[in-house]
């Protein structure tokens, strides 16, 4: 992701056009005024946005809960226990789990949609809305669908598999395959909102690289991989990114795919408790634990850090050295 | 153009087939919601709309566990005032990171960049103890106020003021006598307009859908949000499933409207930004 700042020399106000009574006044407006307007955001921000994530640092090294009314220091005591506690890194490897089910599919559906979209189509309007529309439905009202399309006895979904032959899957209660019935509905509504990214992307590519391709004999599908994709690197990772901070804070979608006794635990099991549903059991209803709940998010924190780290590094190795064919492009 | 790019009757049958798996969850929820209780036992399972539409819309409202009249008030309040303060205020913000010269100007951009990338909802601990304090909890302030303004809302307009706002405009209205209020008001808010109209829909829906944060600090059932109603109608005791995908449907339904009046401006504003991002 690049940003460009603007470079060019902001409107000054023209000397002399102001009388000479208002003169301090609108140096005063010309001085004050942007800082006037974007105090709000930070302001705000601060109070609501930074200010939480910050203390959730300093509450996690306390023994803290809603009804104590002392809340001792203790260091490092919540983190330590929080290494050694089973469920915690049970909710870690079903996070990551279907981080990685979700997201690889994914964007390899988008990216094949994206070429699809990309050709001169009829309707073209009609067919990017319904791509997208997933993306625009309620994720509560969605995953309570979903949790019935992937039913047991009555869902469509084991309906279809026994249509061909198949064993009815118990969607809920295995572990792997709520992993994928949540995944697909992080799919589901994530596929086509990626797709139009990479197809913004895709159509800043100059066409005549294509041309120049073609005469040199490369068909449609080396054309696709050895441009498309090396030129659409930055938009991609930009992609991943934005999954990774997502997807490895699922929280709704596995949440509302469960029902009945407990679903904050995402199955009898914990099946398919993300790490964002264990911070929220042990922070709020029932435990009420904010130090050990605090820990949890930290510990999610470095997780997304380390994970878009590693990804970032990956696809920059892959396909070649970064930038040497955006260059040639820009 | 070139042979390459002509859509071949496969790439439209391989549209139809993304399309048609886009478009089912929805078309079926709403077949459930307008059919009777038995329709989830039946195999095959029913794939058009029946006439039970009313029957279910005049039982959820009656349901006394959901309170879903109250979530669909509530939600509108919510994402109404949200989408109004977001959008005013990352238009001021964005014309004077676009368009006011000030020391620290690029520097505070950053800042605002940086902050989406944070993952602020790993702060709802604090925050709930701050809601605590302010006597915020289970009160709609405690979702507004948290969400007054974004970061990619000021990014957002930012960007469009830098290319959609002339510094001729400004400077006529400068000489014309105008302060920097009102330059704002008269001359650039009205200029941002169909920024401020995508960014406008897109704060709206996801504000609407937001459910960990009202989850977390909306505990009485009594004044759920649209979508906190829906979770109690998906946890309760006895599952009418017609009844639950009937509010799936309705809660769903503003977000439909939205999408099918706006849909090419939302579609041009997430490609731009993916352009320009």
């Amino acid at each position: 992701m690049t940003v460009q700042l603007d470079a060019r020399p902001p409107v000054a106000p023209a000397p002399g056009s102001h009388r000479q009574s208002s003169g301090r006044l609108s140096r005063l407006d010309t001085r004050l005024s942007p800082y006037l307007y974007i105090a709000p955001f930070f302001l705000l921000f601060a109070v609501f946005g930074a200010y939480p994530l910050v203390y959730t640092f300093w509450v996690s090294l306390h023994d803290w809960d809603l009804l104590g009314t002392d809340h001792p220091f203790v260091g490092a005591e919540n983190y330590t226990q929080l290494l050694a506690d089973v469920d915690f890194w049970h909710a870690v490897v079903n996070t990551l789990g279907i981080f990685v089910i979700s997201t690889v599919p994914q964007l390899l559906a988008a990216l094949w949609l994206a070429n699809l979209l990309n050709r001169g189509l009829r309707a073209r309007t009609g067919w990017r809305m319904a791509v997208l529309v997933p993306n625009v439905t309620s994720t509560a009202a969605v995953a309570i669908v979903f949790g019935v399309l992937f039913g047991r006895e009555f869902g469509m979904i084991n309906w279809l598999l026994d249509l061909v032959g198949l064993d009815p899957i118990a969607w809920k209660s295995d572990r792997v395959a709520s992993w994928v019935a949540i995944s697909a509905m992080v799919d589901w509504r994530w596929t086509g909102y990626n797709a139009l990214i990479l197809l913004a992307a895709m159509q800043a590519i100059p066409r005549d690289l294509y041309e120049a391709a073609a005469i040199d004999g490369a068909n449609r599908v080396r054309q696709f991989w050895s441009i498309t994709v090396p030129l659409l690197k930055p938009t991609i990772i930009f992609c991943v990114i934005v999954a990774t901070i997502g997807g490895l804070q699922l929280f709704t979608e596995p949440r509302l795919f469960h029902s009945g006794t407990n679903p904050i635990r995402g199955g009898p099991l914990r099946e398919s408790q993300t790490v964002t549903m264990y911070m929220f059991e042990n922070a709020f209803a029932p435990h009420y634990n904010f130090g050990y709940g605090s820990a949890v998010a930290w510990l999610l924190f470095a997780l997304i850090a380390i994970v878009a780290a590693v990804n970032v590094l990956v696809l920059r190795r892959l396909g070649g050295g970064p930038g040497t064919k955006k260059g040639a492009a820009r | 153009m070139s042979r390459l790019w002509r859509a071949s009757p496969l790439t439209y049958l391989a549209l139809v087939a993304a399309a048609g798996m886009s478009i089912f969850p929805i078309w079926w929820m709403f077949v459930v919601a307008s059919r009777s209780s038995d329709a989830m036992g039946q195999l095959p399972p029913p794939i058009t709309p029946g006439g039970n539409l009313g029957a279910n819309i005049s039982r959820l409202f009656d349901n006394t566990d959901a309170y879903f009249l109250t979530g669909l008030i509530n939600s509108t309040i919510v994402a109404g005032t949200v989408t109004v303060s977001v959008v005013f205020f990352a238009s001021l913000a964005g014309f004077a990171f676009a368009k006011l010269r000030f020391r620290g100007r690029n520097a505070l951009l950053l800042v605002v960049i940086a902050t989406m990338m944070v993952p602020t909802q790993l702060g709802v601990i604090p925050l709930y103890m701050l809601m605590t304090r302010l006597n915020w909890n289970d009160r709609l302030p405690a979702v507004i106020v948290p969400a007054l303004v974004t970061g990619f809302g000021v990014f957002m307009m930012r960007q469009y003021a830098g290319q959609a706002v002339s510094d001729e405009l400004i400077e006529a209205a400068r000489m014309d006598g105008c302060g920097t209020a009102r330059t704002f008001l008269h001359v650039v808010l009205p200029a941002l307009r169909p920024a401020a109209a995508v960014l406008g829909l897109l704060t709206f829906m996801t504000t609407w859908n937001d459910f960990l944060w009202p989850y977390a600090v909306l505990n009485d059932p009594a004044n759920p949000t649209v979508q906190l109603s829906l979770r109690a109608l998906s946890d309760g005791y006895y599952q009418d499933m017609s009844q639950v995908f009937t509010g799936t449907a309705i809660a769903t339904l503003p977000l439909l409207l939205v999408f099918v009046l706006f849909g090419r401006q939302i579609i041009g504003g997430i490609m731009e930004g993916a352009v320009k991002a």
